[in-house]
């Protein structure tokens, strides 16, 4: 019986692979290939021109960018085995899931666990097409570890509310369409004072201004409130529930910040060792020549891939628990680590051919690893610095108390 | 933790709590402070063996139960814990050594009483106070019957009682394992007292003669033992990293200073929150290297990926440990020092951080 059941299971996957194949075949302009690099984009794969916009588009129509999703939202529907045929399928095509951004990585999901049936009527359909940008109002300027202390006032007028106040390190605030915002709706109490809003980026009153970083470009942006108008129908959740929902949404970008930080180093991981033998040469026995400079790189190396075996275990014990391992909570701060440690291992070896501001003399991944190596130092500070991240350790996982 | 079979975690939870009823830290102290000549309790050894650890990653035909790597390193990692005494972890490396050797005389002769723990062998391999095995000097003369041996090894850990010795000595083709029996004549043993209070022995080996039987195999031999001998000794590191942080954190919680419980300190608890975040690393690259092992993939870098990473954290921990208890961590009274001395032995056994790094990187190809 059970043996009956799983080919069964088997013969549905087989299928499916082929449906997916064809799709795949039949839809993905060849000029796409291995153009996933426009995802990095603030316009996505529309950034890739008109072959990259009816990617996106046809994506988008099947749902295949979020495939887990269901079909009434927008979603694919796909069970977590489809889901993972189509992934391999995709990879062996040399596509790319077109739809990214933080509707699908954190606002989404939230959604979907706390939405009501219209909230996820109206906003997913827009997700799962990437036809609407989504940003993050957490921070404010006087609330960013302590976040819970923000003071953006969403004051009652019956069937609305009047926003007002600022938010910072909005990602994205400048092409966004909407803001998911946690503002305040108590000012008599702190957690259960917060509310979750979802704030049209149009609406009068809105005001963005991007902030130069020390990286030279604006990822982030100041987000000025000025008496905007909500409607009621834009809360996620009871009033007094917003950090309830707000944390939820933190630990998806948590996950998506320690998984990113993977995609992005084991992407370059070879180079590493590369650029050290083609920077400081090689011994007779074609090592790197500088013996220490080469015991920290393999140092580096030993340390990522722990960090790799890590992130396996994770997923390992989590499936067979059934639930979230605890020790998910130490990837973010050893993930992002790691990757700001392998950037400044990449300046050391190049020397000052791997410092390059702009201009003549500079490969464009030269130029590329510089502003990577500054914008990078984002990492441990934004999704709870890793100071926030080892008070978690010390007072969820180890039972250290708070000071009384 | 790995996702375990039903058997392996039946025999975790056999080997937590025998160590714990059986093996607290007291054992540890009791034998320490008794003197026994063979650094351990023979009537714990006994103990293990009836419940079959000896016999782990011993063939079934040889009255072992084959029971795979990562299943002798969750024994390891629990008796590492109360840095309980006992030669279960060298003799098993010492029987790997005949498994894995082609020498059927050998295996007839000595895996079936190393199987049941009637006797125990250790490792005569490094010449001097760094592992070194490049640097082997102790010479294997062919005779008309078999080989003669000459040379020093030190620092051999459990050799005192010991009934066979895996020596490694250069031949006339290079480096070649010998299962030597330990009472042959030339054998003499000169105790190194080390701070872990365990045995260590200056292993003398003048014109020792031995059969050709004794002949186990070459240098790959050697370095498939070394890389076993490594992991294993990551996965005990793994147990005393993981139990002094324990101790420590119960400590913090109970300890009382300026009208406080000390674990509301913030700077202790992101101290702890480091050492934990550490200490878990590691789990993951032991389990990961017992596990190359039984799949027999990747062996040695997973070897020097595991030994580095224990050495580097159980260095921590154990300075932290110490340091995190204040004055009683400094007393001979209470036992969380016992940990430093136990963890640098151990970190100096079949290489430092810098020799696995260093090893790491010319696997790779660097």
């Amino acid at each position: 019986m059970a043996s009956a059941a799983r080919s069964q299971e088997a013969d549905a996957l087989d299928a499916f692979r082929h449906e997916a194949r064809d799709w795949i075949a039949a839809n993905f302009p060849a000029s796409l290939r291995d153009k996933a690099g426009a995802m990095m984009s603030p316009y996505g794969a529309d950034s890739a021109g008109a072959d990259g916009t009816a990617w996106r588009k046809a994506v988008g129509a099947k749902g295949w960018g979020t495939p887990t999703w269901p079909r009434a939202y927008g979603g694919g529907g796909l069970s977590r085995g489809e889901a993972a045929v189509l992934n391999q399928e995709m990879a062996r095509a040399g596509a790319w899931s077109p739809i990214g951004g933080m509707g699908i990585m954190m606002f989404g999901p939230t959604l979907l666990e706390y939405g009501s049936e219209a909230q996820k009527l109206r906003h997913l359909p827009a997700i799962c097409a990437a036809d609407i940008r989504w940003c993050q109002g957490y921070s404010e300027p006087g609330a960013g570890s302590d976040l819970a202390s923000l003071q953006t006032f969403a004051e009652d007028m019956g069937d609305h509310y009047v926003v007002n106040g600022q938010k910072t390190w909005t990602s994205g605030g400048q092409w966004a369409d909407w803001c998911f915002a946690l503002v305040r709706s108590d000012k008599t109490k702190k957690h259960e004072g917060i509310s979750f809003l979802l704030i049209d980026m149009k609406s009068p009153g809105v005001t963005v201004k991007p902030i130069r970083m020390i990286s030279g470009i604006s990822p982030f942006c100041e987000t000025f409130f000025d008496n905007v108008k909500v409607p009621k129908e834009n809360r996620v959740g009871e009033e007094g529930e917003g950090w309830t929902i707000g944390k939820r949404l933190l630990q998806h970008e948590r996950t998506n910040i320690s998984g990113g930080g993977g995609r992005m180093a084991a992407a370059m991981a070879q180079s590493l060792v590369e650029q050290a033998k083609a920077s400081l040469g090689t011994d007779a026995e074609g090592r790197i020549a500088e013996p220490e400079l080469r015991s920290r790189i393999a140092k580096f190396e030993m340390d990522w891939r722990a960090f790799l075996l890590t992130t396996a275990r994770v997923t390992q014990e989590s499936k067979a628990a059934g639930g979230v391992s605890e020790i998910s909570s130490i990837l973010k701060t050893v993930g992002t680590r790691l990757v700001q440690e392998r950037a400044e291992l990449m300046i050391e070896i190049t020397g000052l051919q791997g410092l390059g501001w702009e201009g003549e003399g500079f490969s464009a991944a030269e130029l590329a690893n510089v502003r990577g190596w500054l914008g990078g130092k984002a990492s441990t500070i934004y999704g709870g610095s890793t100071e926030i991240q080892n008070n978690v350790i010390a007072k969820r996982i180890l039972g250290m108390l708070d000071h009384q | 933790m790995a996702v375990l079979s039903d058997e392996q975690t039946m025999l975790r939870d056999m080997a937590r709590e025998w160590v714990k009823k059986e093996s607290p830290i007291d054992a540890f102290r009791k034998v320490r402070d008794g003197g026994a000549p063979a650094g351990f309790d023979p009537a714990a050894f006994q103990a293990m063996a009836e419940m079959g650890w000896a016999g782990i990653v011993i063939p079934e035909e040889f009255g072992g139960s084959d029971f795979g790597w990562l299943s002798l390193g969750l024994v390891v990692e629990e008796t590492g814990k109360t840095l309980t005494a006992s030669p279960l972890a060298t003799s098993a490396l010492a029987a790997t050594a005949i498994v894995l050797g082609t020498s059927a005389g050998a295996k007839a002769q000595w895996l079936p009483s190393l199987a049941s723990g009637a006797i125990y062998g250790a490792l005569a391999i490094d010449e001097g106070p760094r592992h070194d095995p490049a640097a082997i000097a102790t010479t294997a003369t062919k005779t008309a019957d078999g080989w003669t041996i000459d040379g020093a090894k030190a620092f051999v850990h459990d050799a005192h009682g010991a009934a066979v010795l895996i020596v490694a000595a250069r031949g006339p083709d290079g480096i070649a394992l010998f299962a030597v029996p330990a009472d042959t004549v030339g054998v003499t043993l000169a105790t190194r007292t080390l701070t872990d209070a365990r045995s260590h022995t200056k292993v003398s080996l003048s014109g020792v003669k031995v059969p050709a039987t004794a002949e186990l195999g070459d240098g790959e031999l050697l370095d498939r033992l070394l890389d076993r001998a490594r992991i294993v000794t990551a996965a005990e590191m793994l147990g005393m990293a993981e139990h002094s942080f324990g101790v420590t954190l119960d400590y913090l919680k109970q300890r009382v200073q300026f009208g406080q419980i000390l674990s509301t300190f913030q700077a202790l608890q992101h101290r702890m929150a480091e050492l934990f975040t550490r200490i878990e690393l590691l789990r993951s690259v032991v389990e990961a290297a017992l596990a190359a092992l039984d799949s027999n993939s990747d062996v040695p870098a997973m070897a020097s990926l595991a030994k580095a990473t224990a050495n580097d954290v159980l260095h921590l921990v154990s300075r932290e440990v110490i340091q995190l208890h204040g004055g009683i961590g400094m007393t001979d009274e209470y036992f969380i020092g016992f940990y430093i001395k136990r963890a640098r032995v151990l970190e100096n056994a079949w290489g430092a951080a810098s020799f696995h790094r260093d090893r790491y990187a010319r696997i790779a190809g660097y």
